[in-house]
């Protein structure tokens, strides 16, 4: 339960308030195991500690990643770290993605704005195994062209022939050229084959609520559709009650939930 | 003068004036004694030397939103029932620090673990309910999923010597529950005030080897037949006193149901969002955590302290709360206590002793809210109880 100290190898800006850092631990043994969809809770000393969701290749444990966004008192004293820098860590937590389960199905990762991170774990692994899975494909939200995570990865991604990337945004600015509006108008057009499809979604959760619709739509069934959720997170382990979502501890039996396990929670207001 | 022996024979009477025999054993074997003690007009536990301490000739009046004390014409030791605190006090401390961290020169980042000198405590005058509220608290805290350190070396120490309630107050509602009035597991030993005319005694029921060896060499003697009689009759006669209850029949179905209900509405119109209930909760467990340096900035620490789920903070992400209107977070509350918690740890999380009632500033009951939301089905849900039933609870 205390913080595992880590070094910052880099601290990579991502977008104007968007960065990504990469750690190794301060013990030297190697790398830190985790599965895909997990998340650390991060400690700046004397700071605070908050969950961020894991970013790197699960396959390739020896550097760890955290891409997050400058909002809070924490992520604000985040951004001020420089490379040499050491802070706690405590993980992994959480359930993963249904990376495994996957396998034979086409993979649809819907992702809106910062959600991308715990989504580029999945990619990695997915793309690591390539053969075992059908269409892979990624439907991209964000706000403005300027706001886009990962700009070359997905440079490089889009350009392979068996990873499809679809982007869209808020707001256009000039020299867009690309989809505007929101990521759900995406999906109807999105070539996947609903009826042996697993979908990953990561968002705010409005935006996953009408990402489920569309999906379902498409003839996606809600145990094929996985959501990661947010929720005030204390202690990582489910004793601290903040993140309870009805009977779930966020933290614990998520944040990664297969929809139909959540789907009655999540149409009530406020819970 | 006959001495506890083996643990099967466990019944014995040891006199009032005696009691102080029982402290003096109990520090003998090295236990810091809490037990409750008169403070600011309300029963506390506090540590104590002396029998003296205790709230001797007092009693309490509990209503919704209402605790006073009282005088009594005799001279009970536990004449009254649970106060303001409960013993998660010292299991599970409002405010406890979990570790330290230092930064220097030569350490980016050192954390050193908070190992506590192991506390050793007695407490005396654990109700039926508390008992209850501590196997609940053992199974969220000594979980399958979670087990706290800092808790188990506390729980482990700890030995309990149970009162059965003679006393029952207005909002006790413990029979409802299945937790009390009388302590039936769990102690290590259990007394029962007998007091009329003619004696004044405690009936000693022992319930654990480490309560065997802490009752060698006080004085008891064997229970008469005409003693254990009339202990009996002390606690029927609570029984009987106790007059609120609370229909728990399918009562997380309820809940479930009641998830958009307009009744949460009409608690938020008195709901203050206080948290004084979550904070007199023997069960509850949400905290927090904080984080604070010295002023060089080279030692931090990470103290844990009791939340509530009342507060508009405890669900805030990024943005903005979740729960942002008074009637979700007296939903939340109360759904988990008597719903969801059952899923998580397959207990209730309420044990019926009433204390969410009594400190209540705007007196809101928690057995009332219940009997609302059954009220508001009925002629509606056809699964809801027979009528008879409903009116032998209310």
């Amino acid at each position: 339960m205390v913080p595992r100290p880590f070094r910052l190898q880099q601290v990579r800006r991502e977008t104007h308030d968007t960065f990504t850092l990469e750690l190794e631990p301060v013990d030297g043994c190697d790398g830190f195991c985790f599965r895909a969809g997990q998340f650390n809770m991060l400690y700046v000393f004397g700071v605070g500690e908050i969950p961020i969701s894991i970013s790197s290749d699960p396959t390739t444990p020896r550097v760890l990643m955290h891409t997050t966004r400058e909002v809070g008192t924490v992520t604000k004293a985040m951004g001020k770290l420089r490379r040499g820098d050491v802070i706690g860590v405590r993980g992994p937590f959480g359930t993963p993605w249904p990376i495994e389960q996957a396998e034979g199905a086409d993979v649809v990762i819907v992702a809106g704005g910062i959600g991308l991170a715990p989504l580029r774990s999945a990619l990695y692994q997915l793309l690591a195994r390539r053969d075992r899975y059908g269409k892979i494909v990624l439907l991209y939200g964000t706000r403005t062209p300027n706001d886009i995570l990962y700009r070359r990865e997905l440079q490089r991604w889009r350009a392979q022939f068996d990873l499809e990337v679809y982007i869209t945004v808020d707001r256009a600015m000039s020299g867009w050229k690309g989809n505007v509006g929101v990521v759900t108008a995406l999906i109807p057009r999105a070539p996947f084959d609903a009826r042996n499809t697993v979908a990953l979604v990561c968002g705010p959760e409005i935006m996953m609520r009408f990402t489920v619709m569309e999906l379902q739509r498409r003839g996606v069934s809600p145990q094929h559709i996985y959501v990661s959720m947010e929720r005030n997170m204390k202690c990582g382990v489910g004793v601290c009650g903040h993140c309870q979502l009805g009977p779930y501890f966020v933290c614990r039996d998520g944040p990664v939930f297969p929809y139909d396990k959540v789907q009655h929670l999540l149409e009530k207001r406020e819970i | 003068m006959p001495q506890p022996g083996a643990v099967e024979e466990r019944r014995f009477v040891l006199f009032a004036a005696r009691l102080q025999d029982l402290f003096d054993s109990l520090k003998r074997h090295g236990y810091q004694i809490i037990a409750p003690v008169v403070s600011d007009d309300a029963i506390v536990y506090q540590p104590v030397d002396s029998v003296e301490e205790l709230p001797a000739g007092f009693t309490d009046e509990q209503r919704p939103g209402m605790y006073r004390l009282k005088r009594r014409a005799d001279k009970a030791f536990f004449g009254y029932v649970v106060g303001p605190h409960s013993w998660k006090r010292y299991l599970y401390p409002p405010l406890q620090r979990l570790w330290q961290a230092k930064r220097n020169e030569s350490s980016d980042l050192q954390v050193v673990h908070d190992r506590e000198q192991p506390a050793r405590y007695a407490f005396v005058g654990v109700r039926a309910c508390e008992l209850a509220a501590i196997m609940v608290q053992d199974r969220v805290l000594l979980g399958e999923h979670y087990r706290d350190e800092h808790y188990q070396q506390r729980r482990e120490n700890v030995l309990l010597v149970a009162v059965n309630c003679t006393h029952p107050a207005g909002n006790c509602f413990c029979a409802s529950m299945n937790t009390g009035p009388r302590v039936r597991s769990g102690y290590d030993i259990a007394l029962t005030e007998v007091l009329d005319s003619k004696s004044h005694f405690f009936v000693v029921e022992i319930g654990s080897e480490r309560g065997n060896t802490v009752l060698q060499g006080v004085e008891m003697q064997t229970v008469t037949e005409e003693q254990w009689q009339q202990a009996q009759q002390v606690l029927e006669g609570a029984t009987k006193r106790i007059l609120k209850s609370m229909d728990i029949t399918d009562i997380k179905e309820l809940l479930y149901r009641h998830l958009d209900s307009a009744h949460w509405e009409s608690v938020a119109k008195r709901c203050l969002t206080c948290s004084n209930c979550t904070m007199v909760c023997p069960t509850c467990f949400c905290h927090t955590v904080e984080d604070t340096t010295n002023l060089h900035g080279t030692v931090a620490e990470r103290w844990r302290k009791w939340d509530s789920c009342f507060h508009i903070d405890f669900s805030y992400i990024h943005g903005s709360p979740v729960r942002v209107s008074e009637a979700s977070r007296y939903r939340q509350w109360i759904t988990h206590k008597l719903g969801w918690w059952q899923d998580q740890f397959g207990t209730s999380g309420c044990v019926g002793c009433g204390r969410c009632i009594t400190w209540c500033p705007v007196g809101i009951d928690i057995t009332e809210e219940i009997s609302a939301l059954r009220r508001s089905e009925e002629g509606k849900v056809a699964h809801t109880l027979p009528k008879e039933e409903n009116h032998a609870n209310a």
